[in-house]
């Protein structure tokens, strides 16, 4: 198990290099107009900025080589992810703050999401071919195409032109007041663990359908336990290890969505962060969240692939 | 030989009427599939001919009709200026109908030609592709969609090679894996044993062996396509406006007028979701009886 946690977290180190390679060469495509452009569409920063001084805090004045080391090189070993270029503040402190927003979203929705998916799932599969296995698997391919915006922009609108609610704007941090936070915080959620849930519920049918095939399923019946039992004892387990391997695929769409959402409701996590960075083409933010974003995706796979072991003991680490 | 018998329909080009047949299979065998199918060649037909199809132009304005209630003269309403959500709607089809097919069509160049060298070459060349392709995959599509237009800036051309890019890289893992099944193949050996070329396997034994999942792949690409358009144009990233386009018309001006008619609300969300649901269905009925294989996958 040692030497297989080791033998991952050093398969990072690529997967980083080539993350943080990305990052940065996307930022740099057009890297004459990049100041002109930043110039031109920000007017706030135009004046306290001269297009001199934004070259040098940029490092553009310098080789490309050497502006990748010295940017990675502050990341790795001072954890300095550059300053805002228009507001001064260390991004590292705008990621820290942001980063438990948008992890608060994401674990709601994805609560959500297996708290809605997995029941329905394993009873769409054990009433197989009724009215109501038909009628969850229909609404559940609608869902996966409903977009969250869309879904988003109807929350908002239609119970306040109904009943005059609206979703509060003010955000209060779940240190300040925890029941007011998650109040705020369960719609977006709901939406964005819809489309999870849907892809979830899917799945776990399908896998629930082919374990309960299976003899050992038949020799559970046959030694007279309970449905309950045999479901959830003996088919689940099974069943739901490709369902956490589905979870961790998603993550990526799960961060993407938690932009939308936060853009919607108004919520200031990571992504909120990232529309407003890239609105003032604030560029060393834009490179920071990107990263963050990556590694943390990157971290969840390896968590999902290191709570196979958890939930099958057939699973042995080498 | 044993990808001839599995999945017969490969050889759909070469047999005559083929494709009437296997539209004949769709509708028995997948009726919702083939009701998808039906709806996205609506929303083709609606895209390429918005123009005849429009009553009104998709820009008109008209002071005195401005957020009127959907009625027979405007069968989805008007906003806040007065244009027809109709006309806005049926042009915001064509937008999605040049995007989606545009860069489906690159996404799947690209697949094709990482999944082809690199499941076909394999060794030293294939681990690095592969590592990178893995550090890509770990951004969401919509980060690195944001990143780029945030350098580039908005417009069509920029959406379309950054999304085509982005799907493609993606989308070589099915491609590759395809290719290494396909690749241990006798007739591949037979190939290589009688001195044909790299460029020549690849062309006239690998690629159209590998056709159905490509097909799959790109049926499902021009849903995903549609929803990222539509998503970037809600961010107000995507094609600039006053070119109507489905995200655009949930955000911007629009959403503030929301309030006074709920019916801008609808219609754009209610196409976006009609025509992605549509492709879904259609996407996994062609996936069932093209490459069984990729059932369960998406």
């Amino acid at each position: 198990m040692q030497a297989y946690l080791a033998r991952r977290l050093l398969a990072l180190v690529p997967a980083l290099f080539f993350a943080s390679l990305i990052v940065f060469v996307i930022v740099r495509l057009v890297p004459g107009s990049i100041i002109d452009m930043m110039l031109a569409q920000n007017d706030v920063g135009a004046d306290k900025l001269s297009r001199d001084q934004l070259v040098a805090t940029l490092g553009l004045d310098r080789p490309m080589w050497l502006q990748y080391f010295s940017w990675i090189g502050g990341i790795l070993l001072h954890g300095d992810f550059g300053k805002s270029l228009w507001q001064n503040t260390p991004v590292r402190e705008l990621l820290a703050a942001r980063l438990p927003v948008t992890f608060e979203l994401g674990l709601m929705a994805l609560i959500v999401a297996l708290l809605t998916a997995i029941p329905i799932g394993i009873y769409s599969a054990i009433r197989q071919d009724t009215a109501g296995d038909y009628l969850t698997r229909s609404f559940s391919i609608l869902m996966l195409a409903v977009p969250s915006f869309w879904m988003g922009t109807m929350v908002m609108v239609f119970p306040s032109i109904w009943w005059g609610w609206s979703p509060e704007v003010k955000f209060v941090p779940f240190t300040e007041n925890p029941v007011q936070n998650l109040k705020q915080m369960i719609l977006p959620a709901l939406i964005l663990g819809t489309a999870l849930s849907a892809i979830t519920m899917r799945l776990t049918r399908t896998m629930m359908l082919e374990v309960l095939r299976q003899d050992y399923i038949r020799t559970a019946w046959a030694k007279g336990l309970s449905e309950q039992l045999v479901v959830v004892r003996h088919a689940l387990r099974n069943a739901l290890i490709p369902v956490v391997t589905l979870i961790g695929l998603q993550a990526p769409i799960l961060i993407g969505g938690a932009v939308i959402v936060e853009q919607i409701f108004v919520i200031p996590g990571m992504g909120l962060l990232l529309l407003d960075a890239i609105s003032q083409r604030d560029y060393p933010i834009i490179t920071g969240v990107s990263l963050v974003i990556g590694f943390c995706v990157m971290l969840i796979n390896l968590v999902v692939d290191l709570s196979y072991g958890l939930l099958d003991p057939k699973v042995r680490y080498r | 030989m044993a990808m001839a018998i599995d999945v017969p329909t490969t050889s759909a080009r070469s047999e005559r009427g083929s494709v009437f047949r296997f539209v004949g299979r769709l509708f028995r065998e997948k009726p919702l599939g083939a009701a998808g199918g039906v709806i996205f060649a609506l929303f083709l037909l609606c895209g390429l001919f918005a123009d005849v199809l429009a009553p009104y132009g998709m820009n008109q304005i008209s002071p005195r009709n401005r957020l009127l209630a959907p009625s027979l003269a405007h069968l989805f309403g008007t906003d806040n200026l007065g244009r027809d959500m109709l006309s806005r709607c049926l042009y915001g089809a064509q937008i999605s109908v040049i995007i989606a097919f545009t860069t489906a069509t690159l996404a799947t160049i690209v697949s094709i030609v990482i999944g082809i060298l690199t499941g076909y070459l394999g060794g030293k060349f294939d681990l690095i592709v592969q590592r990178f392709v893995d550090a890509w995959m770990s951004f969401p599509d919509l980060i690195i969609l944001l990143v780029v237009v945030s350098v580039l800036g908005p417009g069509l051309p920029q959406i379309i090679f950054t999304l085509g890019l982005l799907l493609g890289i993606a989308g070589s893992r099915i491609i590759r894996s395809a290719v290494v099944s396909v690749r241990e193949n006798m007739y591949v050996h037979a190939a290589q044993s009688i001195g044909a070329s790299t460029g020549r396997i690849l062309w006239r034994h690998i690629l159209p062996n590998i056709m159905p999942p490509i097909i799959v792949l790109f049926t499902t690409r021009v849903g995903t396509v549609i929803l990222a358009e539509s998503s970037l144009s809600f961010l107000g990233l995507g094609v600039p406006p006053p070119t109507p386009t489905w995200g655009g018309m949930l955000s911007g001006s629009g959403r503030t007028f929301m309030f006074q008619g709920p019916w801008l609300a609808l219609a754009p969300g209610l196409c976006l979701t009609v025509v992605v649901y549509a492709t879904n269905v259609f996407g996994d009925a062609l996936r069932d009886l093209l490459d069984p294989r990729m059932r369960g996958s998406r």
